[in-house]
């Protein structure tokens, strides 16, 4: 990509089903080399706003180029320059770990010559060299995610499209695709990923958009919405009895949060909120005062209610 | 980039699978023509023959035996066109997969209709070996039974794939099974003459493209063509092969792209 121009570039973009507005009308830029976050809960519309940059669903509104191409007219060649790790895995289970790599590799019309040495680079990349004659089929979750991910470079992509790239995984999985995500990003690789763990959001993303109903609700970096959307540090304060009255201690931060199990306050100084708290009440089952965190931010914007 | 070769890339995919569970195929493919021709022409066919009425005057074996290799082409298409189009799409996700590179719709339905085709020629030839084992192939001609059979493949993979790209579960497919492709194997001329059902039954069977492909495959091996029936036939076979991929075209769109 030259010059910075955008790699994704939206406005007013638009998917419909029928009557069921899926992505309304949101704008988006991401510039090369960014690390770009959709967050939202299930149903916001990101696999949607995803796919119609992977050039396999059709825009129903608006514009998008991806790559500067329009998707309408050049799906093809703009999916020729992508990489694509969908959300539930798609290998070939009964294939070995190389043969998959491959074959996907000769959908891109990659020669066999032309994918050897590659293959073997990627799965080096990947921690799965040891495993390459081995079938799929009994690999753990997280290897297979890596394989997805190997998988997804083996067309030297400028543009790597990420539906919940860690979702189902234990923790020591996560920590190793994350890890091979931020060496992409050191190496240029623009990374756009959706995910609704907010850890996940501020370890990778330079930058990120909460999605909620189709629509963009805020955008920014995760230090930026963090200090835009919640405060500095939350007071959590749990009580097993001698619960003070709802709404009576509205005053003591900038937010008060009460809910069933605990309740909230959003403040500037923990410390300071915590020792006024002790003033006004009987002595609370327990206290924890910590930093703010994406997750503050995302339940503030898209609610507590659940979504499924 | 040229017509065929998005196909050719899909289709990689689907030899590469196969390549892993041919020698498994290899032995049905064989064991079922000698099983049928042992059962029906051999069996059955020493007391019809024993019968005035034997159809068309020829060896009862003579006479099935190209009507079960159009037959098995028909039942190894529409296998190949059910369980594993509805695997790909939602079990697998293989065409998912491919759809995120640079192929198409169409490439992804063709090169899967290409491999069908594939292992309906393999099925089809090891057939008409087995039949030219029992004696029951009597002119070269017999050879161009393999390229028939290819076609009634084609036109039974196209409407069963558009199905397997629509359902939700296999469910469907012991459906289409017991009412569709059991009927048409029983009734469309394989076992004998379609003459001899009552009028309607009789031309609902030469509407079914199997019975076409049966007359065919019959007169080939019997090394009795004549030219225009013949192209009758392939036409049949063609109109449906063209008629079932827009078909499937319009229903692959529909699930995979929207």
């Amino acid at each position: 990509m030259s010059g910075g121009a955008p790699m994704i570039h939206a406005r007013g973009l638009v998917k419909r089903f029928d009557d069921f507005v899926a992505v309304d009308a949101i704008d988006l830029d991401v510039a090369p080399g960014e690390a770009f976050g959709f967050l939202g809960p299930n149903g916001a519309g990101k696999s949607s706003t995803m796919r119609m940059v992977g050039c396999v669903s059709p825009v129903t509104e608006g514009t998008l180029r991806v790559l500067g191409l329009d998707p309408t007219r050049d799906g093809a060649a703009i999916r020729a320059r992508l990489g694509v790790v969908p959300q539930l895995d798609s290998l070939d289970n009964e294939l070995t770990v190389r043969e998959n790599v491959l074959i996907y590799g000769r959908y891109f019309g990659l020669t066999r010559r032309e994918l050897r040495p590659r293959i073997d680079e990627l799965l080096e990349f990947v921690q799965l060299t040891d495993r390459a004659g081995d079938r799929v089929e009994p690999l753990s979750g997280g290897m297979k995610r890596r394989l997805t991910i190997a998988r997804s470079l083996v067309n030297e992509p400028e543009l790597l499209l990420l539906d919940e790239p860690t979702t189902g995984l234990d923790p020591q999985a996560r920590h190793v695709v994350w890890d091979r995500l931020f060496r992409l990003k050191q190496r240029g690789v623009t990374l756009v990923l959706t995910t609704h763990y907010m850890d996940e959001a501020e370890q990778l993303c330079d930058r990120l958009v909460v999605m909620d109903h189709g629509k963009i609700v805020a955008e920014g970096s995760p230090w930026q919405l963090i200090t835009r959307y919640a405060t500095r540090e939350v007071v959590e304060v749990r009580f097993e009895r001698d619960r003070p009255e709802n709404g009576s201690l509205e005053g003591l931060a900038e937010r008060v949060e009460e809910l069933p199990d605990r309740v909230l306050l959003y403040s500037v100084d923990g410390d300071a909120t915590a020792a006024r708290l002790a003033e006004r009440t009987l002595p609370p089952h327990s206290t924890l005062i910590r930093r703010s965190t994406l997750e503050d931010v995302f339940l503030h914007l898209t609610g507590r209610t659940l979504v499924d | 980039m040229h017509a065929l070769v998005g196909p050719v890339r899909a289709y990689e995919h689907w030899l590469a699978q196969y390549r892993r569970v041919w020698r498994g195929t290899i032995g049905t493919s064989l064991l079922n023509p000698i099983l049928f021709l042992a059962a029906m022409g051999i069996g059955l066919g020493t007391l019809v023959d024993a019968s005035p009425n034997a159809p068309e005057g020829v060896r009862y074996l003579d006479f099935v035996a190209p009507g079960l290799l159009a037959a098995a082409a028909m039942q190894t298409a529409a296998a190949e066109s059910s369980f594993p189009v509805l695997g790909a799409v939602r079990w697998n996700r293989t065409y998912h997969a491919m759809l995120a590179t640079p192929l198409g719709v169409r490439d992804v339905l063709l090169g899967h209709q290409l491999f069908v085709a594939t292992r309906v020629l393999v099925a089809s030839a090891g057939y008409l070996a087995v039949l030219a084992a029992f004696g029951a192939v009597h002119s070269p001609l017999g050879l161009l039974a393999i390229p028939v059979a290819v076609l009634v493949g084609a036109a039974f993979a196209g409407p069963v794939m558009a199905l397997g790209v629509s359902v939700e579960m296999g469910a469907a497919f012991p459906t289409m099974f017991r009412f569709g492709i059991m009927p048409m194997f029983l009734f469309s001329g394989t076992f004998f003459p379609v003459e001899r059902l009552p009028a309607l039954a009789e031309w609902a069977a030469r509407a079914t493209p199997i019975w076409h492909g049966v007359a065919l495959c019959r007169r080939l091996t019997l090394g009795d063509v004549e030219a225009l029936p013949a192209l009758g036939h392939v036409g049949y076979l063609l109109l449906w092969t063209a008629a079932g991929l827009a078909l499937a075209r319009w229903r692959y769109g529909r699930r995979l792209s929207g």
